[in-house]
């Protein structure tokens, strides 16, 4: 069958915890959501068939829609016929993922340029060796064995360089004698990409010991990274081994039309096409239970990091030894009188180990929204250090150069022009109120100038991914149709002022209220309603030293696009300070959360 | 979903025991299928590859990598000593030697001409693993280990901390209510198993060491004391490693948390029993709790951890715990399951039950905050 006659899609992604089915139809032109269904994910005991979870979760898709899509045990494609589907396909992140090590000769360089290979091809990295990482020899091997990861990504040296370092790592990794997680019969694959000339004598080194693959330099020169190749391999080895040594992968593999995609990278599929179709600079995070994935796309170069261990259940404690408590609860808006710390910590813990629990209260929901705001900022912290331009290069430099003082290395990220950012997970999908997940956002990533917030409704990004690489066009029909949850623009000023100076004036023709011309001073927010698909266009004059991109107290005229937030003016200023004292603290956010009508009683509830 | 709620721990008076016992690589079995062992007994051992040290011949003798297999005294796969010369070279017609040692014994296991290091790997380390309960060898897994059975009291905790310890159960509290009070732990105590209720303060734990018993059973732990005892604030929930001299296994959650009745009256009915725990929790893909195995030859009534669970319906009439704020830890009966979702204080659109409080007074709770308890489940 042509991909151009296909008019039913069934996509699975088969989560830690739970196994997501969509089915997508062709409705005239535009292939558009029908239903989804959910099941837990069976994978381990007493199950251990990770087919059993897929054909519960299409099981409630067909209950839903009545058709057939199951027959004999196995998801039913009979192209073209009124029951089954015309293709099926699946992504998965079950039994933990894909887990690699990464190694290369200098931590900064091919040691990094490794480790965003692997995080772009859906991985978590366990370690990253360098030769220059400050541990010795033994405490390298140590950590190859006792971290047992699915496979080895080496590199090193650029082509033609000198070979002595990578293979002194690669000496190490054969002393290690490393195992598999799974499959304990098979040898560890390990993927080579590095420096060409090395190749014969890695090939001595660790042809025997493991089972390994040579691809292209992962940076050929010092000025380039060639990351595609490795994680082309990554891709395939994941099938091979990862994949096929897990339970009832196999046969899932025989189900689906094309190869399994890990999670993370099938959502960084969907995003680097959404970036590329729009021109835009796109961030998106999945903040899940146990990990937080961040993918951005600025200068079109996709990043993504994985934080394994910033997420909302079973890694919420965590985010609390990471954060500390005071960071924690400079969210919540009542007094730390009110909070009882040896209540609120075991509360949390308590989270970590009954991680299926939902907040009942409104004071949970804000403490829990409080943590979330936490573990995105923390997550962005480290994606804004490995999203970086490359370094040790050398810079043609201009004379205006001269007075910016840019190093290389420096991070990619760039939130000015930042044009979309994209929420999705339990945390930002399911929050009671949509403007509770743009704020989450806001305080966690703090987009600045103007940015447009959008939520994944119901965390369909992997399959649209996985979707994305053989039907672009339908992917994306259904990412901008059925998918996002569009909340607005958030306009952000960027600078910090005096108390009660006017920060930000705007002047526009607003559809219900007629001309506005409204003011927001600074360390205030302010909300105007815009429904979704309407768009405005309007005058912002930042009031010096404020900066909306274009200079300190420069005019920008922005469309600003609405949504179920409406638009959001913040203008507390960047860098984001909250106020120190308790009773300015809270009354700030008091303030902030009522502007937004993010609560209701503006989050007050039980005794805390 | 079908199944929104979080099934129980398990809490069996006698159950069918199986605990699978295997080496970290192939090694050699001990013991035979259908022989008796005791907790301690070494049922498999190996050896592991030692650990390696990298000797940079090359800097040491202040000459190319290419060169030194030209140097070397010893050739790979040689046994040498601690301090052994394995590469010496002389200059200047011999007035002036250059050499290099191993720091430790072992076995040459490469020379290498590219990077100029040597690597010597130190002997092999000895690794055994025990029968951790007193019961039948039912299986041997190839040359890797065993699987243990035995008909036993089985209880699952929530949480724990350090790893697999023996010894007979004493109980201190004199009911589930009962906060575990380090004047409450004696020199009696010594080598023993203590049954304690809602909570164990740091300062009993401390003193449980100070006495010399092996570990803790209670039904709630402060996080706070948890920070004070490790001596760091526990990020991810993966434990078991900690070597703090007492096996923690808490049965409720963090905070201070009535025992359930059931597993404390049960735990309680074993006094002076030979008991294994393990406070090994991961709380991740992969879920491992922490557990207490009493053997109890007799009735086998459930089996644990060989066979396939089967899950379990909420109904009118089911007995639930709640594990999430205001109610946490209430006990109480379902009272109705109605179908459409419903809205909570916090605005979220969730499937609820209605419930009925053993402790008086009735409410509308998420599914997904209960437990069921069950027989043979808690």
């Amino acid at each position: 069958m042509e991909l151009s006659d296909v008019k039913t899609i069934l996509a699975t992604d088969c989560g830690s915890t739970t196994t997501k089915a969509i089915l997508i139809k062709k409705e005239g032109d535009e292939y558009r959501l029908q239903v989804r269904g959910e099941a837990p994910t069976t994978v381990e005991k007493p199950a251990e068939d990770v087919t059993r979870g897929v054909l519960n979760a299409v099981g409630e898709v067909e209950e839903l829609t009545g058709r057939k899509l199951i027959a004999d045990h196995k998801v039913l494609v009979a192209e073209g016929k009124d029951e089954g589907v015309d293709i099926y396909m699946s992504t998965s992140s079950a039994g933990g993922g894909l887990q690699m090590m990464v190694a290369g000769v200098v931590k900064t360089m091919t040691a990094e340029s490794a480790q965003r290979a692997a995080l772009g091809a859906g991985a978590i990295v366990m370690d990253v060796l360098a030769s220059n990482d400050g541990r010795l020899p033994h405490q390298k091997i140590e950590a190859i064995r006792r971290l047992r990861p699915d496979m080895i990504l080496l590199s090193g040296g650029i082509d033609g360089g000198t070979i002595s370092h990578v293979v002194e790592l690669a000496e190490l990794i054969g002393a290690a004698d490393p195992r598999p997680r799974f499959g304990a019969g098979f040898q560890l694959p390990v993927i080579y990409a590095g420096n060409k000339v090395a190749r014969p004598i890695i090939e001595g080194t660790l042809g025997e010991k493991t089972s390994l693959y040579v691809v292209d330099n992962i940076r050929p020169v010092l000025e380039r990274e060639n990351l595609g190749p490795a994680r082309n391999e990554i891709h395939n080895l994941f099938m091979e081994h990862v994949m096929a040594q897990a339970p009832g992968y196999s046969k899932l593999m025989s189900w689906t039309a094309v190869p399994i995609m890990p999670t993370p990278a099938a959502v960084g599929a969907i995003i680097q096409t959404i970036a590329e179709r729009e021109g835009f600079e796109v961030i998106g995070v999945d903040i899940g239970g146990a990990t937080t994935d961040i993918f951005s796309v600025f200068q079109k170069v996709f990043n993504r990091t994985v934080s394994a261990n910033l997420g909302m259940s079973y890694s919420i404690s965590n985010v609390l030894a990471e954060a500390g408590l005071p960071d924690i609860i400079r969210w919540v808006p009542f007094p730390k009188s009110q909070l009882d710390e040896r209540d609120l910590r075991d509360r949390i813990r308590n989270k970590m180990i009954r991680p299926t629990t939902i907040p009942q209260t409104l004071t949970e929901l804000v403490i829990e929204q409080a943590i979330a705001r936490e573990a995105l900022r923390l997550a962005f912290v480290q994606h804004k250090e490995l999203a970086v331009g490359l370094k040790g290069i050398q810079q043609e430099r201009t004379i205006s150069d001269a007075f910016t003082q840019t190093m290389t290395g420096e991070t990619l990220v760039n939130m000015l022009t930042l044009d979309m950012l994209v929420g999705s997970g339990g945390t930002l999908s399911h929050a009671p109120r949509r403007v509770q997940a743009a704020l989450m956002l806001i305080d966690g990533f703090r987009p600045e100038a103007v940015t447009f917030l959008a939520v994944d409704s119901i965390f369909m990004m992997p399959q649209l991914g996985v979707l994305s690489t053989v039907m672009p066009d339908a992917a994306t029909q259904v990412f901008e149709r059925d998918c996002l949850v569009r909340l607005g623009s958030c306009v952000a000023p960027v600078g910090n002022g005096k108390k009660g100076q006017t920060c930000l004036k705007i002047t526009a023709d607003w559809p219900g209220r007629g001309h506005v011309e409204e003011e927001v001073k600074y360390g205030e927010m302010a909300r105007l309603p815009l429904a979704v698909d309407e768009r405005v266009k309007a005058r912002l004059d930042p009031v010096r030293p404020f900066d909306l991109g274009h200079g300190k107290g420069q005019t920008l005229e922005a469309e600003l696009e609405g949504g179920v937030a409406g638009v959001i003016f913040d203008c507390r200023g960047r860098p984001l300070n909250l106020p120190q004292d308790e009773t300015a603290r809270v009354d700030a956010l008091q303030r902030w959360l009522a502007a937004l009508d993010v609560y209701p009683n503006h989050g007050s509830s039980e005794a805390a | 979903m079908a199944h929104a709620y979080t099934p129980g721990l398990k809490v069996v008076e006698t159950a069918l025991v199986r605990k699978q016992r295997r080496l970290p690589l192939a090694g050699e079995v001990l013991v035979e299928k259908g022989d008796k062992v005791k907790a301690l007994d070494v049922v498999a051992r190996t050896f592991l590859p030692g650990n390696v040290e990298t000797v940079n011949v090359a800097n040491k003798l202040g000459m190319p990598p290419e060169d030194i297999p030209k140097y070397m005294l010893v050739e790979e796969g040689t046994q040498i000593e601690e301090g052994q010369v394995i590469a010496r070279m002389k200059q200047l017609f011999g007035l002036f030697t250059s050499k290099a040692a191993s720091p430790v014994k072992g076995t040459v296991e490469t020379v290498s001409n590219i990077t100029g290091q040597v690597i010597v790997r130190e002997p092999p380390m000895a690794v055994s693993v025990t029968a951790y309960i007193d019961g039948d060898v039912v299986d041997v897994v190839g040359s890797e280990g065993v699987d243990v059975e035995c008909v036993g009291t089985f209880v699952q905790g929530i949480f724990g901390i350090g790893g697999e310890a023996y010894g007979e159960v004493k109980t201190v509290a004199s009911g589930p209510r009962d906060v575990l009070a380090p004047e409450d732990i004696g020199p009696e105590c010594e080598g023993k198993i203590i049954l304690g209720g809602s909570l164990a303060t740091a300062a009993a734990l401390k003193k449980a060491i100070a006495v010399g018993a092996v570990g803790v059973i209670a039904g709630g732990f402060h996080d706070r004391d948890l920070r004070d005892f490790l001596g760091f604030d526990l990020g991810v929930a993966i434990t078991g490693h900690e070597t703090l001299g007492v096996t923690l296994v808490v049965t409720e959650g963090f905070g201070e948390m009535p025992m359930a009745e059931a597993t404390f009256e049960l735990l309680a009915c074993c006094e002076g029993m030979f008991a294994s725990i393990n406070g090994a929790t991961q709380i991740r893909a992969g879920v491992i709790r922490p557990e207490i195995i009493i053997p109890r030859p007799g009735e086998i009534m459930a089996k644990v951890g060989a066979e396939e669970e089967d899950e379990s319906n909420l109904e009118v009439g089911s007995r639930v715990r709640v594990i999430r704020e205001p109610y946490f830890g209430k006990l109480g009966e379902v009272t109705s399951l109605p179908v459409e979702l419903q809205v909570l204080e916090s605005e979220s659109k969730v499937r609820v039950l209605g419930v009925k409080f053993d402790a008086g007074g009735k409410d509308v709770i998420p599914r997904a905050n209960v437990e069921l308890i069950e027989s043979g489940r808690r």
